[in-house]
């Protein structure tokens, strides 16, 4: 078992399943907030750009995404998110790995906040309009009344979607193997195809593995959103 | 309720003039955007009509996007269709009196929640490629429907036992009075209620079930991304393959995402999910979310999501009422 886990180098794999998803996680947040902003934004142009990102995005299978992040923007458009040479003009040894890697971040990042922006928006959602109009009645300003009344709330009503969609990136991760980035999955594959008679534990670990990534992740959303749910 | 309605005041001439503003800076910075990606498509000589026109030959059709777009639809169907049969066994199971069924019901649900479908495609392709079990032909096509099957199956069931779980417990103890068993109750009462209830959810994972099955990609099943690809290699045209097979996709589950609308606008019509059944508005999915992303969204636009504990759960339902 440990010898399939040296060989199979399972480690580093988990451990850069947790970098993918770490690093699109903040992406996403990033994205995402901001086109909740421009779909919660009183505009109308603007609310149609945040609507047809989330429309387009959200029915678009996130293989396609990756894959054509891969094939299509590196490929066909040449942007190129890792440099050939390093700071001191000697070829990069790491290009293609992480060229992979950020290839793989931007698909998930550009799948996930989609995602991101639906629960944020959700969170908004949870708020009664009476609590509005409670702020404005005893006379605060509208920023006062975002930052004492609204934004707080709407906080706290997004941590459990947030949370899921967190969870579901984690997961979501395994899907950069089409792009040969060496995570869980591809790993997976490698035991597969090179030590096909480890198939069955080589299953189990990468299970065990994804378990345990996610369910402390879910017990935590859990017990962050009740302690931190708006009494109402 | 839009969340404008929460943030916003209903807007004065200042206000009228600054959102007057932002939309000519929204206008603008869409505008630059598309003019940046139009510059790069044309710089790298994508828009050129040699990249384009075997769109409009039969044989891109018949060929490559045609059997593709067969080949997704059949493995979401077949998969849909064993999700919610199993689906059902389990929820059944997981609300059965006998304890170690209970058990072993969760077990389930729980460990094939938290593993990716990939990793569940990519197990099953291999095993049965190994072990030889099967035509070697069908082992994609069987990878992509168990991967699918074992995830949604446990999703689903979880939504089943939500919409259980909001009826109004007069419901089972009517049932339970008039000399019914609990399993009777169950079976008769409960969860043909939760059914209908949740046609709309069962719809939108379709979507879900959809977009996943293009994971078949990493285990060679010749579904729609293949095609894009092939079509790419064959006809040098990487970049309109997967603009028009992304097309297709969102076409397809936008239909589809409508679809549930209907389906759950209608049943508020006939007022079929009175008294806090699963309106699709409270259904909830299981772990929510854990479903490859998908977040669920009903006609409103609100987003469904998981709600297991009873806290949210609660804020959810009281949400309900105010949104409609």
């Amino acid at each position: 078992m440990i010898d399939l886990i040296e060989q199979a180098q399972l480690l580093p794999a988990f451990f850069l399943t947790i970098q993918l998803a770490l690093w699109s996680a903040a992406f996403a947040l990033i994205l995402g907030t901001v086109i909740a902003i421009l779909r919660l934004a009183p505009v109308g142009v603007l609310n149609a750009l945040g609507a047809s990102y989330v429309t387009l995005v959200r029915n678009t299978p996130l293989t396609l995404i990756v894959v054509a992040c891969s094939l299509v923007l590196w490929g066909q458009l040449g942007i190129e998110p890792a440099s050939r040479r390093l700071p001191d003009g000697s070829g990069n040894p790491d290009f293609i790995s992480s060229l992979n890697f950020r290839l793989g971040v931007i698909g998930l990042s550009i799948y996930h906040a989609a995602f991101v922006c639906e629960a944020i928006r959700s969170g908004v959602n949870t708020i009664p309009l009476g609590q509005a109009e409670a702020a404005r009645s005893i006379g605060l300003t509208f920023p006062q009344s975002l930052r004492e009344v609204i934004l707080p709330q709407a906080f706290r009503g997004a941590i459990t979607p947030l949370g899921n969609v967190l969870i579901a990136l984690v997961k979501n991760t395994t899907v950069v193997a089409a792009i040969g980035v060496f995570e869980t999955a591809y790993r997976m594959r490698w035991i597969a195809e090179f030590r096909p008679a480890d198939l069955m534990p080589g299953f189990a670990l990468v299970a065990l593995g994804f378990v345990i990534l996610t369910l402390p992740l879910g017990l935590l959303v859990s017990h962050l959103s009740q302690r931190l749910a708006v009494k109402r | 309720m839009s969340g404008a309605a929460v943030l916003f005041d209903a807007p004065g001439p200042r206000a009228r003039r600054l959102h007057r503003i932002l939309t000519a800076v929204g206008v603008l910075l869409a505008l630059a955007l598309a003019w940046v990606i139009l510059d790069r498509l044309i710089d790298r000589e994508q828009l050129t009509a040699a990249r384009w026109d075997w769109l409009l030959t039969g044989t891109a059709w018949t060929n490559y996007l045609l059997p593709g777009l067969f080949d997704t639809l059949r493995a979401a169907a077949i998969a849909i269709v064993l999700s919610m049969v199993l689906a059902l066994g389990l929820a059944m199971a997981r609300m059965s009196e006998v304890a170690p069924l209970r058990w072993a019901a969760s077990i389930f649900v729980e460990f094939f929640r938290a593993v990716p479908v990939l990793i569940m495609m990519l197990f099953t392709f291999y095993f049965l490629s190994i072990n030889q079990f099967t035509p070697s032909g069908l082992n994609p096509l069987i990878g992509v429907i168990v991967g699918l099957t074992a995830y949604n199956s446990a999703v689903l069931c979880e939504v089943i036992r939500n919409g259980v779980a909001s009826l109004p417990s007069g419901q089972r103890e009517a049932g339970l009075s008039i000399g019914l068993s609990p399993s009777q109750v169950r079976r008769s009462i409960l969860v043909p209620q939760a059914l209908t209830a949740m046609m709309p959810t069962l719809i939108s994972q379709v979507v879900v079930i959809t977009k996943d099955s293009a994971l078949g990609y990493i285990i060679l099943y010749p579904e729609l991304v293949t095609s894009a690809r092939r079509i790419g290699s064959a006809e040098g045209a990487t970049l309109p393959a997967y603009v028009v097979v992304a097309a297709i996709f969102i076409l397809v589950n936008y239909g589809l995402g409508k679809l549930a609308e209907f389906v759950e606008s209608r049943q508020r019509r006939r007022n079929r999910s009175a008294g806090g059944v699963v309106q699709a508005g409270t259904a909830t999915l299981g772990a929510g979310v854990v479903d490859g992303g998908q977040l669920m969204q009903d006609a409103a636009g609100r987003v469904h999501t998981n709600v297991g504990d009873a806290a949210s759960e609660a804020a959810h339902r009281r949400r309900e009422p105010r949104d409609d």
